[in-house]
């Protein structure tokens, strides 16, 4: 059996809670629903983008982010959902890169098919953006190794596991999630750290993707 | 007596040790929430179940109520209809007596919290009192709709507060402070939650005479046209042509409601006939509708207004397949075809309820998807969080706070 690395900087766990904040803007149209993209804060985008992972964390992984689900749901442009909901999230290092892609979309679609225009949301079906604001805090789990890493990851909240995943990476502009950033410059396992980098988290849900983050770890120790 | 422990089967440690994570950040800090009443009520209930809590939490949360007299509690009642959208005569004289007793509350009350957490309008006007403290107002009503002289009215003492809590996305209400989406929860441990024995269901199927072996739809609901119960008789005959079932439709009294003896009285009427339908008067028995829930195959929410509906998520945590309408706060609790079925329609409860009848599977893949949903979304565990996360933004503006 290997030795097992001491890693250089120890790590921390971090967790992230957060609290909904209402806006009170709305749409009722796609028009409507695209004038407020480009205007509302980047912690609504970020929050429609993200919100279904962290409350249908066992579910199927889909569907993907609010605006989607609305598109389909209320105005009945599965077209346009699909194009939503495919896409990828994980090339985006900013809030910013990913909402101007989906105005894009948008912007595309209504016109390819200016009918789109025409549809709006039943009352009560309306599109109310959500703003979220991020708490976060140390845990007590620091680890020194990748076996104290696993240990830990199997037993943290799946809060901690999505912050150091996706908030650390695209919401405070991070190149890379923390986990690869770590082992990388502190376990010094570069072919480890890329092999977590390059999985795509928006298809698992949270807990399959913990338990995929374990494998892949034990694999290497 | 330790009660967070026993939670920790259900969520996790996990989830415990972040509650204490966060406790610890508010050490020092006294929350004082204030409400008209220590019993009855939605309010008075999950206070009564948090408090305790939070105190265990570290958290120093006290609880204090306002004084009122007959009057002004009617003009409360009249104040709740209207802003839940009820056509009410409300005239300039209500809104005096209103002011008259909030004027001696304001008088002989103390707010000595550092956060004072302001429940429903009755003691919305204590706000001016406000000095150094931070004032949040909580409202429980659904104000989607709500009649303009009383929002208007009360606006002008919540637009005081530092920031307002509303159970859904279109409670929200254009105002200069900020205002925060935080959904209430089902305790798990309650009575009308907790785990029961086979026996004890099967005893009170016994006593209410419904057969343990033919399927069950239930609605739990107040007899009042909002909740639909003549529009839930009707889907339910309308499967029944398919496939043989009973129907239960339980809820409390209404001897205070004429309107809703008048609802009971059709209802009753519309049920006669048919001796697999079940009408039952369940004042305030928890432990029977706990009961009643778990023995059902299927559980109906067909409101055409829901201030939340807290009774999908009693069903979903009993891990049983719901159909709800697309209302209030219910599409927050189910996803459709994730974690139940929504409808818009008797026809499309109807065909909903055979779907779940004759595909037990998805049922209870539904049903499934529902409890965790329920578990990581609406338990009391979750709302202290939000709660604790709510009084610490008040002291942190920002969109990303570093504790």
């Amino acid at each position: 059996m290997p030795e097992l690395i001491k890693a250089k900087e120890p790590f921390r766990f971090y967790t992230r809670l957060h609290l909904s904040e209402l806006t009170g803007f709305k749409a009722t149209t796609l028009e409507e629903l695209l004038d407020l993209m480009k205007e509302v804060p980047g912690s609504c985008i970020y929050h429609h983008t993200h919100r279904f992972l962290q409350q249908h964390q066992y579910l199927s992984p889909e569907p993907p982010n609010d605006f989607a689900y609305w598109v389909n749901s209320a105005l009945g442009e599965d077209e346009l959902a699909e194009r939503l909901a495919s896409i990828d999230t994980v090339q985006f290092s900013t809030i910013r890169g990913l909402r101007e892609e989906m105005i894009a979309k948008i912007e595309q679609y209504i016109k390819a098919s200016p009918k789109s225009k025409r549809k709006f949301a039943e009352e009560a079906q309306e599109f109310h953006f959500i703003k979220s604001v991020s708490f976060i805090l140390p845990t007590k789990y620091v680890v020194n190794d990748l076996k104290e890493f696993i240990d830990v990851l199997a037993k943290i909240t799946m809060d901690s596991v999505y912050f150091h995943i996706f908030e650390a990476r695209l919401r405070l502009e991070k190149k890379t999630n923390d986990f690869s950033y770590w082992i990388e410059t502190s376990i010094g396992n570069k072919k480890l750290a890329d092999k977590i980098a390059n999985l795509d988290p928006y298809t698992h849900t949270l807990e399959d993707l913990r338990d995929t983050l374990i494998k892949i770890i034990e694999k290497s120790v | 007596m330790e009660r967070l422990g026993e939670y920790i089967p259900i969520v996790g440690q996990s989830i415990i040790d972040d509650l204490k994570l966060l406790a610890e950040r508010l050490k020092g800090k006294v929350i004082q929430q204030v409400n008209s009443t220590s019993v009855g009520g939605g309010v008075a209930e999950i206070l009564n179940r948090m408090i305790p809590l939070l105190k265990e939490l570290g958290v120093d949360s006290r609880w204090d109520f306002i004084k009122g007299g007959a009057q002004f509690f009617d003009v409360t009642k009249k104040f709740h209809n209207a802003l839940h959208g009820k056509k009410e005569d409300i005239t300039k004289h209500d809104f005096e007596i209103f002011e008259d007793t909030s004027r001696k509350n304001i008088e002989e009350l103390d707010t000595y919290g550092d956060i004072v957490f302001i429940h429903d309008p009755q003691p919305v006007a204590l706000v001016k009192k406000k000095k150094g403290n931070k004032w949040v107002w909580r409202c429980h009503i659904d104000v989607s709709r709500p009649n303009k002289d009383v929002w208007n009215f009360l606006k002008g003492y919540i637009k005081n507060y530092d920031s307002a809590v509303f159970s859904a996305p279109s409670f929200c209400q254009k105002m200069p402070i900020r205002q925060f989406l935080i959904s209430p929860s089902i305790d798990p441990l309650s009575d009308k939650n907790r785990e029961l024995p086979q026996q004890e269901i099967d005893a009170v199927l016994r006593k209410y005479e419904i057969e343990a072996d033919k399927p069950i739809i239930t609605q739990i609901s107040r007899f009042d046209r909002l909740k639909d119960p003549v529009g839930v008789i009707d889907a339910y005959l309308q499967v029944k042509k398919y496939i043989d079932c009973q129907l239960i439709l339980a809820g409390g009294t209404a001897v205070d409601d004429p309107e809703g003896a008048e609802v009971l009285a059709e209802v009753r009427e519309k049920a006669k006939k048919d001796k697999d339908i079940h009408i039952l008067l369940l004042p305030q028995n928890d432990l029977e509708v706990n009961a009643l829930q778990r023995a059902s195959t299927i559980i109906m929410q067909k409101s055409s207004r829901e201030g939340f509906g807290l009774t999908v998520s009693e069903a979903l945590w009993k891990t049983k397949p719901v159909v709800a309408t697309d209302t209030g706060g219910i599409p927050l609790q189910i996803k459709h075809k994730y974690s139940g079925l929504l409808c818009h329609s008797i026809e499309g409860a109807a065909f909903a309820i055979k779907q779940l009848l004759n595909s037990p599977g998805y049922a209870k893949k539904l049903a499934e998807n529902g409890r965790e949903h329920v578990r990581n979304n609406f338990l009391i565990t979750r709302h202290i969080r939000d709660y604790m996360l709510l009084f610490l933004s008040l002291y942190h503006p920002e969109d990303v706070v570093s504790l």
